[in-house]
C-alpha cells in the first residue's frame, strides 16, 4: 500500500473508534454515576475525528482552519460558562450555531459540485440546506424569547399555519426543481433565504410554556440536518452523530408533547400557542384561604413527608438556593422532603432537575411525575412553587379545560396543599386552576424567593 | 449507488441506536443529554476542516471558516457546561463518602 493509501485508512479507522466511542458516550450518560465518563468519552472521540481529518492529505492549507478554530474556541469556552438559569437560551443558541455550520457547508458543496449533482445527492443536499437554515433563525428566535429580548408571548394571526405551510411546500417545490435540473443555481439561494424566513415564522406563535417541546424539535432537526450533510460528504461518522442527535430530539419531542397532552402532529405543524386562548372568562369570585410565613412554617415543621413542586416561577424567582436551604430546615428536623418534577416544568427538558442539582439537592430527591403521583396520597404537605398548569386538577376532571387530558402531578390528593403565588393571576396559559379554591389549599402570597425565604427563618425561629 | 444504500443502512441503524440508547436517558439528565449530543453533533467540524483545508473556491473557504468557528464554539461549549452540570448531581450524603 502505498503511503497515502495507509493515511486513508488509519483516519476511517480512527472515525470507526470515534463513532464508538459516541454512541458509549450516551449510552453512560443513562445513569448520574457514569454520566461523567459519558463526557469523557465524547471529548476523545471528538479529539480523535478532529485530529484525524487534519491529517487528510487533500488539506493544502491550514492557516484559516487554525483561526477558525481558535476563534470557535474563544467563543465556545463563555458559552459553556453560562449561569445554569440561561441553560435554555444556550441550548437554543448551540442549535443555532450547529444548523447554520451545517447550512453553510451545504451551500458551499452545491456551488462546488453544480451543476453536476446526481439526484439522490441533490435531494440530500437540499434537505441539509433546507433543515439547516430553518433551525439556524427558528433557534435564534426561540433563544431570543428565551433571553426574553424578543416577547414572550405568543403572537398569532389568522391563516399564519397556512403561510407557514405554504412557505415550506414552496421550498419543497424548489427542491425538486433542483433535483431535476441542479443546474439551476440561480434557484438554489431561495432554498436558503425561504427556510431562513419559515424558521422565523415558525417561532412567532410559539409561547414560554412550550418551549420544551419546541427546543426538543430543533434539536431533531439539528440532527437531520447533520444527518443529512453526511450523506453529502459521505462521512459515516456524520450519519451517525446526526442520527443520534435527530433520535435524541425525537425522543425528546414526544414525551414533551405527550407531557402536554399534544399530539405529535400537533407539534410538528406548530399549532403551538393555539388551544391555550379559551377559557379564561370564568373568574367568579371563589373564596381563597391564605396563609403568611409563621402559619405555613407551623403546618411544614410538623408534618412527616413534604413534597415540593419547582417550576418555571422557581427559575424566574432564582429561588433554587432558598429552596435548598429549605429543604436543609426540614431535613434536619426529620421532616422527609423530597421533589416532583413534571416533564415540562420549566423551559427546556430536564430545566428544573439541573436547577435543583446547582443548588446542592441530592438527586435521588428528585422524583419524576411517574415515580411520585403514588405518594401524593400519603404526603402531609405539597408545596406548589411556582409551578401552575402542570398542578392543575382540571387537567383530570374537567372535559372542557383546554388544558384536559394533560397528565399533571396529583397535587391535589395530598393532605394539605401550599402554594407560593403572587397574586392570584392566571398562569401562562390564561387558565383558572381549581387547585387554589380547595378547601385544603393555602395560599402563600409573595414572591418565590423571599416566600420560602420567609419560611426557612420561620423553621429556623421555631 | 451502492454507496448511498449503504449509507442508508447506516442511518437506519444508526437511529435505532440512538432510539434504544436514548430511551435509557433518566429524565433527571434530559438537559445534559441535550448538551452532550449537540456537542457530539457538532462532529460536522470534520466536514468543514476539508473544506477549508482543499481551499478549491473562495467561497467555500469563506464559508467552511464560519462553519468551523460555528462547530467549534459547540464542540467546545457543549462539553464544558455538560460537564459542569454532570458534576453539580450528587446523590444524598448517606450513600457517597
Amino acid at each position: 500500500m502505498t503511503t497515502a493509501l495507509v493515511t486513508d485508512r488509519a483516519i476511517q479507522i480512527i472515525y470507526l473508534v470515534s463513532t464508538a466511542l459516541f454512541i458509549l458516550s450516551l449510552k453512560w450518560l443513562s445513569s448520574p454515576n457514569s454520566a461523567r465518563r459519558g463526557v469523557r468519552a465524547g471529548e476523545l472521540g471528538m479529539l480523535l475525528a478532529i485530529c484525524a481529518t487534519l491529517l487528510y492529505r487533500g488539506i493544502v492549507d491550514y492557516k484559516w482552519i487554525a483561526i477558525a478554530l481558535v476563534l470557535g474556541a474563544i467563543i465556545g469556552v463563555p458559552l459553556g460558562r453560562v449561569a445554569m438559569t440561561a441553560v435554555p437560551q444556550r441550548t437554543a443558541l448551540s442549535h443555532a450555531f450547529g444548523a447554520l455550520c451545517v447550512a453553510l457547508v451545504g451551500t458551499a458543496e452545491y456551488y462546488l459540485r453544480a451543476p453536476h449533482v446526481p439526484a439522490f445527492m441533490m435531494a440530500v443536499l437540499s434537505m441539509e440546506v433546507i433543515l439547516g437554515s430553518l433551525t439556524f433563525t427558528g433557534s435564534l428566535m426561540a433563544a431570543g424569547k428565551l433571553q426574553e429580548v424578543l416577547p414572550q408571548r405568543p403572537i398569532t394571526y389568522k391563516g399564519q399555519n397556512i403561510v407557514n405551510l405554504g412557505l415550506l411546500a414552496i421550498s419543497v417545490g424548489l427542491a425538486v426543481i433542483l433535483v431535476l435540473n441542479p443546474g439551476h443555481t440561480r434557484l438554489f439561494p431561495l432554498i436558503i433565504a425561504i427556510p431562513l424566513v419559515f424558521g422565523v415564522l415558525m417561532i412567532v406563535p410559539i409561547g414560554g410554556a412550550d418551549m420544551p417541546t419546541v427546543i426538543s424539535l430543533l434539536n431533531s432537526y439539528a440532527g437531520l440536518s447533520a444527518a443529512a450533510m453526511g450523506f453529502v460528504l459521505d462521512s459515516k461518522l456524520l450519519i451517525i452523530a446526526g442520527a443520534l442527535d435527530g433520535s435524541s430530539g425525537f425522543i425528546l419531542s414526544v414525551i414533551m408533547s405527550k407531557a402536554m397532552n399534544r399530539s405529535f402532529t400537533n407539534v410538528v405543524f406548530g399549532a403551538f400557542g393555539q388551544v391555550q386562548t379559551a377559557a379564561a372568562g370564568v373568574a367568579e369570585a371563589r373564596t381563597v384561604r391564605s396563609a403568611t410565613a409563621e402559619e405555613a412554617a407551623s403546618i411544614l415543621g410538623a408534618a412527616n413527608t413534604v413534597v415540593v413542586v419547582p417550576g418555571y416561577g422557581m427559575a424566574v424567582a432564582q429561588a433554587q438556593h432558598k429552596v435548598r436551604e429549605f429543604y436543609d430546615a426540614l431535613t434536619k428536623r426529620g421532616v422527609d422532603v423530597k421533589f416532583a418534577i413534571h416533564p415540562v416544568a420549566g423551559r427546556m427538558p430536564g430545566h428544573m432537575n439541573v436547577l435543583l442539582a446547582e443548588a446542592d439537592i441530592p438527586y435521588d430527591k428528585l422524583l419524576d411525575m411517574d415515580a411520585i403521583n403514588p405518594e401524593f396520597p400519603q404526603t402531609d404537605v405539597a408545596l406548589v412553587i411556582g409551578a401552575n398548569d402542570v398542578t392543575n386538577p382540571a387537567a383530570r376532571t374537567d372535559p372542557s379545560s383546554p388544558i384536559y387530558g394533560m397528565p399533571i402531578l396529583d397535587v391535589d390528593k395530598a393532605k394539605t396543599v401550599m402554594v407560593i403565588k403572587r397574586s392570584m393571576n392566571p398562569g401562562f396559559a390564561g387558565i383558572d386552576n381549581p387547585l387554589y379554591y380547595l378547601d385544603k389549599t393555602l395560599m402563600l402570597f409573595g414572591d418565590a424567593k423571599a416566600f420560602v425565604g420567609d419560611l426557612v427563618r420561620e423553621l429556623a425561629g421555631t | 449507488m451502492t454507496d448511498i444504500i449503504a449509507s442508508l443502512y447506516v442511518f437506519m441503524l444508526a437511529a435505532f441506536v440512538g432510539f434504544e440508547v436514548i430511551r435509557r436517558v433518566s429524565p433527571l439528565l434530559h438537559t445534559p443529554l441535550m448538551s452532550l449530543t449537540n456537542a457530539l453533533d457538532a462532529i460536522a467540524v470534520v466536514g468543514a476542516i476539508i473544506l477549508v483545508g482543499e481551499h478549491k473556491s473562495g467561497l467555500a473557504t469563506v464559508l467552511g471558516t464560519i462553519a468551523i468557528v460555528a462547530a467549534t464554539s459547540n464542540v467546545v461549549g457543549g462539553f464544558l457546561i455538560t460537564d459542569r452540570m454532570l458534576r453539580m448531581f450528587k446523590a444524598s450524603k448517606t450513600k457517597t463518602p
